[in-house]
């Protein structure tokens, strides 16, 4: 038997000779490179210009003082920062037990061979698409009206909280199901029941997932203005929230007011409020992604 | 006349289990009991478990075809056979871990002490509590080792105060308190793959169980590591009766009392079925086997 493959001389090296990605090959690298570069620059050019523009405003007048019409040099944005917290706060009280509810039955009552979790399964992905304004349309007609809760914080945490349940009960559910079924044998066969077994096995475990996407969920309702127009946020307000049933504005209107302004200065003003606003998501994400990160377990 | 002395050896170690007493050797060594067994009786007289007419189904596919077994108590009994012929799918009917799989039913009795489990009034959960499980692949929870020792013993409802003395005795029952006692608050998952295996077993131990289904619980381990888990199923069985699958026949021949071999069988309509081939003393079944029980264990096909 001889080799299939005898190299003579040189013909080896030569063969093996690496000139380099094909033409086409780098031409696709910068093609895709190209894609990714658009979302960058822009994003880039968001920051920077918004910086450069609201810059002399970001002051602590931003957050000490109440907005004001007349005088743009002392307008501050504190009722609309205060109204914010109020907001987020209460939506992560109603939406987090809520969403974590439903994925557990999802993923562990739930059977996918039935009908009806099928269908709910479904329209839970499709809700988590359907516009903001939508949603701000149902909460003006039921929760503000007809449960005549009217223009309050809670109204716009309930509001919010079902804008982003869907996105809860989505990444609530893949926190779950990362929990391995080994572990949910393992304490079934020492004789836990169902219940014993989430609350002490898979809830635990997947916590960290549940925190991350639930952050994740919040930042989207942060900055959200559509919904809340519509509920009815006062544009013009100038005292912090004191209760549920306060009324409240939020940044994202306070904006959206300032920028609506004919004067140079609210424009400035707007700005600020807009790097504030953009630093608030990016701690809240980073936080997401520390937990992910920190708490990342390979099974 | 060797098994009424067994069976009294046993009641006594029984007593002592349920009082939580430590049992310390009542006489037998591994190697002693085992020659005691092969004097006892081929027939299992007063099984622990006893299959009558069990099929396995999954939806339609029935996986497990008419297997009738009883299980002796505080022996090991081995399933032996080929891939696909329903040994693990007949152990995990034991303790109703079939129940979570959708559409996975089970025909025929089960009968743990005469009590059928599969019966319209028993609690799945009484049954595991009983019928404790080790799986092939090491599945420590996400915990301390004093956590997941300390999980079932918790979740039954003992006392705190009685936990400390629950997990060192498991952890020594189970081999591993040498090795894991200075570093209880450490996680579970980051012992080697022989120690979780043993971490397992420990925590199957704490619920007290009368069984222990060992489903190839060293199908991922190293020989030494196998070794030590060998070791350990020989001591256990003094006390527990245990259910190991496995498809390593030398192991089968190095531990069990007793084997069953199953094979796949394929019918008219060319569906696979697992069925039960043959059970006896281990040793007869290496010694003499049937004939398709020969042509696996010497290795001519499976």
């Amino acid at each position: 038997m001889t080799a299939v493959f005898t190299p003579i001389g040189d013909q080896v090296k030569q063969d093996l000779q690496d000139t380099g990605p094909p033409l086409k090959d780098r031409g696709f690298r910068w093609m895709l490179f190209a894609g990714l570069s658009v979302g960058i620059i822009t994003l880039v050019a968001l920051l920077v210009f918004v910086f450069l523009e609201g810059y002399p405003r970001l002051t602590p007048t931003l957050w000490q003082n109440m907005p004001s019409i007349r005088f743009p040099e002392k307008a501050g944005a504190q009722s609309a920062i205060m109204g914010s917290i109020w907001v987020i706060v209460t939506t992560a009280v109603i939406c987090m037990p809520v969403g974590v509810m439903a994925a557990i039955y999802l993923e562990e009552y739930g059977n996918p061979t039935r009908r009806f979790d099928r269908i709910v399964e479904i329209n839970i992905q499709n809700l988590a698409a359907v516009p903001s304004i939508v949603y701000g349309i149902l909460g003006l007609g039921v929760i503000a009206r007809a449960f005549a809760l009217g223009q309050t914080v809670i109204t716009a945490a309930l509001t919010l909280s079902l804008l982003v349940l869907p996105v809860v009960i989505i990444s609530s559910r893949e926190a779950i199901r990362a929990v391995p079924q080994s572990i949910r044998a393992g304490s079934l066969a020492l004789g836990a029941t169902r219940w014993q077994t989430i609350w002490k096995q898979v809830l635990p475990a997947s916590i960290p997932g549940i925190a991350t996407g639930a952050i994740l969920a919040l930042s989207r309702a942060i900055g959200e203005a559509a919904p809340l127009l519509l509920l009815g946020a006062v544009t013009f307000i100038t005292f912090n929230p004191d209760g549920l049933m306060s009324s409240y504005t939020v940044m994202p209107i306070q904006i959206y007011n300032w920028i609506s302004q004919s004067r140079e200065e609210f424009q400035v003003l707007a700005a600020a409020l807009c790097i504030l606003l953009l630093a608030i998501l990016l701690v809240m994400n980073a936080f997401a992604i520390y937990l992910r990160n920190k708490f990342q377990r390979r099974w | 006349m060797v098994k009424r002395e067994l069976t009294n050896q046993m009641e006594e170690v029984e007593m002592s289990v349920e009082m939580g007493d430590q049992v310390l050797g009542s006489g037998t060594t591994a190697p002693a009991r085992a020659a005691g067994v092969t004097k006892a009786s081929r027939q299992v007289s007063d099984p622990v478990m006893d299959l009558q007419k069990v099929h396995v189904f999954y939806g339609d596919y029935e996986a497990v075809r008419e297997v009738d077994l009883p299980i002796a108590s505080r022996e090991i009994t081995a399933f032996i056979g080929p891939s696909g012929c329903g040994k693990s799918t007949l152990l995990r009917s034991f303790n109703r871990m079939n129940d979570l799989i959708p559409g996975a039913r089970v025909e025929g009795k089960v009968l743990y002490h005469g009590v059928d489990i599969y019966g319209p009034d028993v609690d799945a959960i009484e049954v595991r509590r009983r019928v404790g499980m080790v799986f092939q692949k090491p599945n420590p929870f996400p915990k301390s080792i004093f956590d997941n020792i300390a999980y079932g013993p918790r979740v039954l409802g003992r006392s705190k105060k009685d936990m400390d003395g629950i997990v060192e005795q498991s952890l020594t029952r189970a081999a591993l308190w040498d090795e894991v006692k200075d570093k209880l608050d450490e996680s579970g998952m980051a012992l080697s793959g022989g120690q979780q295996q043993r971490l397992c077993i420990a925590r199957c131990i704490a619920v007290n169980p009368d069984i222990i289904l060992m489903d190839e619980p060293c199908a991922s381990l190293d020989p030494i590591a196998t070794a030590k888990i060998e070791d350990l199923m020989r001591e256990l069985a003094e006390d527990y009766t245990i259910v190991i699958v496995t498809h390593n026949m030398q192991q089968a021949a190095r531990v069990a009392d007793r084997t069953a071999f199953f094979t796949a069988e394929v019918d008219g309509q060319n569906v696979r079925h697992g069925r039960l081939v043959e059970f006896d003393l281990t040793e007869d079944i290496f010694l003499n086997p049937r004939r398709s029980t020969e042509d696996y264990i010497s290795g001519r096909f499976g």
